[in-house]
């Protein structure tokens, strides 16, 4: 055998392409504006490094964005013809595709998700939410909510920082297609996308008011879906926020969706096809350093191929490379804050503490910034803390089954209902599974893939509403 | 660089006592031959799919590339395999196979010379002493239509002619309508007139047409005694793909995993650029495994390859290209 072994070089995307700038300013009425804000400083979670100062809003700013955006929406945006509606959005897609490598390298930069995933899964979603929403803005009326349905008024929108972008496009295109016009804050870890993308808005020429940006952390954001002039409000983070907007607008006759949290199960039966379940199990959890809310979290595998599975799982993992977030072959990127990895760190050891076994990838981590390495517990109980909690991060839960029944009574277990996973290769097995795992989405050996045609939320804690496809629009429209 | 052998040494660690029980239950007969197929696990395609295409996304530079084109030089079968074939065509390759590169002697030889059975001789005297192997074609080649002992026949004429390796083609008739026992028998008999000589098991998969197909007579090659597996003729397409070539690597590892024994792979056809070769080196390292990046365990079956090979290598030395005027046409 050689003596070099083939080792890859480091292949990083300059960081100079996101054209980073000192400082960014939130975007109100067709403008680049101050807030009345602390200015705030974000991070890029794999080196600890300040990257840009952003403004942030005051209450004032925010009524003043709830304005203009009622202004547009009276005006201009909500008495437009759907056919000229759709020019903005397309000529917004066509932006975004121009400008995704931009994009996509700030998306690492700012949220410590690889560049694989921000360049071949983020950036081309976010093109592809625009594109089919602005093909639905002038059939609204073949939707199925009758005819000419109406759009809502004005939307607050509040995104978290594991899609930055992608959560942008989710909020926004369908709003916009159904004649809404937005106020939408990201969170303070991830606000630079979004503020390039209202740069986007400008390019396109879209009137001012139709999307406002504000920035800020979670008090901006409890001011903007609590404002009097919202008639929508829709929200994409924890439970915990998510109940606490739903008592808020309890009787005001506002409109809400949510989407929440997860604890997913990806059942592996024992006929599965066991090479790509090891990658679908794989993808599912470490995809996005498994901050993803409907992330494959809970590995529920049949007794009878539990030990080769979880070994070929084990040798597959090992090869997962974590590292530089911009290095083009990084397949697993930094945790996006100091906050979450000290939340990881600590459900990881209450796994420990209550008796379950953890086996962590061999794979170098980096010294500097918040890393964690895949971690895989094995001997999992249901009343564990792993197998209950949304952990938010590269840890997977092995639990096994016996029988098709336990695995559905178990995949159920939980206050969630957000998604899951099943493999096997008998197609009737698929089909009473999918019948009775209570999850929005339910994926048929494969997983994480998201399609704009596919509407997306969850049963329970998870939330309510969809976005995505026909039945995403009804969350902006007046039906 | 893989200074390893490229002479084909037989590619086995073997441990002791022999293949596991299921194994050898597995080619007990026909029916317990179908069972053990057909009990394998599923091929999802579109996962499958999925991530052989992720795999592609590797970005490999610098020091990385530069192993990896020696690497992948050294792991070349030079083919040339045409009805319009002369001797003198096999001493073009020859030559080019000795030293690729005349003005950069530090180019690694190739993996072996792939001939057709009666130009082996050839190629056997002018590869004499070089460590470079001679690969002969046989039975029936490409389609493997004739009878057991016209295929013996063509064998044995191979490997009297010298050659090191022998690569065959199996009865796909056979395979698609289920006589396994008979493709594991043909193969059987084929290693056996082999002799020392490394039998090479041609799959066709571009007529096996699906996956599951492929990891089923990967096994069965594996069983019967194949030293190294191969994807296709070059005369059916489609040839090698990056999927296949997936599903074949993790035979190989599965079967290491069972045996302790290493056996080899080798996509064929369709192969022309640096870049593809890259992409299933980075298959090869991660779907199988370090080890397997080695001549012993990995070739290409290729003719064009190599020549884009030596311009990529240049390409880095030099830092411009240098044209196709440059290397050899053969």
């Amino acid at each position: 055998m050689s003596e070099t072994p083939f080792e890859y070089a480091p292949a990083p995307e300059s960081a100079d392409i996101a054209n980073l700038r000192p400082a960014y300013q939130m975007f109100v009425d067709g403008k680049f504006v101050d807030g009345a804000g602390e200015p705030m400083k974000t991070v890029n979670p794999a080196t600890e490094e300040v990257l840009a100062e952003v403004t942030t809003a005051a209450a004032s700013d925010v009524d003043r964005a709830v304005r203009a955006a009622r202004r547009a929406y009276d005006r201009v945006w909500g008495r437009m013809p759907g056919a000229e509606r759709a020019k903005y959005l397309f000529r917004i897609a066509r932006l975004i595709q121009e400008r995704s490598r931009e994009l996509a390298v700030l998306e690492t930069l700012d949220n410590g998700k690889p560049i694989r995933e921000s360049r071949d899964a983020d950036l081309p979603t976010v093109a592809a939410h625009f594109f089919h929403h602005a093909g639905w803005a002038d059939k609204l009326d073949y939707a199925g909510y009758g005819p000419d349905p109406q759009p809502l008024g004005v939307a607050a929108q509040v995104i978290p920082w594991n899609f930055p972008l992608l959560m942008l496009a989710w909020k926004i295109a369908p709003a916009l297609a159904c004649g809404n016009t937005v106020v939408l804050k990201p969170a303070e870890t991830t606000p630079l996308t979004a503020l390039v993308f209202a740069e986007i808005c400008q390019q396109a020429e879209l009137p001012p008011g139709v999307v406002n940006i504000v920035t800020g952390a979670g008090e901006v954001g409890a001011e903007l879906v609590a404002h009097d002039g919202v008639d929508k409000v829709a929200f994409t983070g924890s439970t915990d926020v998510g109940k606490r907007i739903q008592r808020g607008l309890a009787g005001t006759g506002r409109r809400l969706s949510l989407e929440l949290g997860g604890k997913a199960a990806n059942i592996v039966f024992d006929d599965a096809p066991l090479d790509q379940a090891v990658e679908g199990v794989v993808n599912g959890i470490f995809f996005n350093q498994g901050h993803v809310c409907c992330a494959g979290s809970r590995l529920l595998v049949q007794e009878s191929v539990a030990e080769e599975l979880v070994a070929r799982l084990r040798d597959r993992i090992g090869t997962l490379r974590i590292g530089d977030p911009l290095d083009k072959n990084t397949d697993v990127g930094a945790i996006n804050s100091r906050a979450q990895l000290d939340r990881i760190t600590e459900l990881a050891d209450s796994g420990d503490a209550e008796g379950a076994s953890r086996w962590t990838s061999p794979c170098p981590v980096p010294e500097r910034g918040y890393f964690f390495a895949p971690t895989v517990f094995s001997d999992v109980q249901q009343s564990m803390r792993i197998a209950r909690e949304e952990i938010f991060g590269p840890v997977l839960s092995v639990l096994t089954f016996r029988t098709p029944d336990e695995a559905i009574a178990k995949a159920n277990n939980t206050p969630y209902g957000l998604s899951a996973g099943i493999w096997t290769e008998k197609g009737s097995r698929i089909l009473w599974a999918a019948s009775r795992v209570r999850a929005g989405v339910v994926w048929a050996n494969t997983f994480n893939r998201f399609d704009p045609t596919a509407p997306f939320g969850g049963y329970q804690e998870s939330g309510f509403g969809r976005e995505g496809g026909r039945a995403g629009l009804e969350a902006y429209l007046n039906v | 660089m893989p200074s390893g052998s490229t002479t084909t040494a037989q590619a086995t660690d073997a441990v002791s006592g022999g293949p596991p029980p299921e194994l050898t239950e597995a080619s007990r007969d026909e029916t317990s031959l179908r069972r053990f197929l057909h009990a394998l696990p599923g091929i999802d395609q579109v996962g499958l799919e999925q991530r052989a295409a992720t795999l592609a996304t590797r970005s490999v530079k610098k020091d990385a590339k530069r192993w990896a084109i020696d690497a992948a030089i050294s792991m070349v079968d030079l083919t040339t395999l045409e009805g319009a074939d002369t001797p003198g065509k096999v001493r073009a390759l020859t030559a080019k196979a000795r030293r690729p590169d005349p003005e950069y002697p530090d180019v690694p030889p190739v993996g072996a010379v792939c001939v057709y059975p009666d130009l082996a001789g050839v190629a056997v005297r002018d590869l004499a002493g070089t460590g470079i192997g001679v690969a002969s074609v046989a039975t029936a080649f490409p389609s493997g239509r004739s009878n057991r002992q016209v295929k013996l026949a063509d064998t044995a004429m191979a490997v009297e002619a010298g050659a090191t390796e022998i690569d065959m083609v199996i009865d796909r008739g056979a395979f698609l309508t289920g006589r396994y026992g008979l493709v594991l028998e043909e193969i059987q008999a084929v290693k056996a007139a082999c002799g020392d000589a490394h039998l090479k098991v041609i799959l066709e998969t571009g007529e096996l047409a699906t996956y599951d197909n492929v990891r089923r007579a990967s096994w069965l090659a594996l069983l019967a005694g194949a030293d190294f597996i191969k994807t296709s003729t070059g005369k059916v397409s489609p040839a090698a793909t990056l999927p296949v070539t997936h599903v074949m690597l993790q035979a190989v590892r599965d079967w290491h995993a069972l045996t302790g024994e290493h056996r080899g792979v080798k996509p064929a056809g369709g192969i022309r650029g640096t870049k593809d070769a890259i992409r299933y080196l980075v298959a090869v390292r991660e779907v199988a495994g370090p080890a397997w990046l080695t001549p012993r365990l990995f070739r290409f079956g290729a003719s064009s390859l190599l020549n884009d090979l030596l311009m990529q290598r240049r390409r880095q030395l030099t830092g411009h290209y240098s044209g196709a005027d440059y290397v050899s046409v053969d």
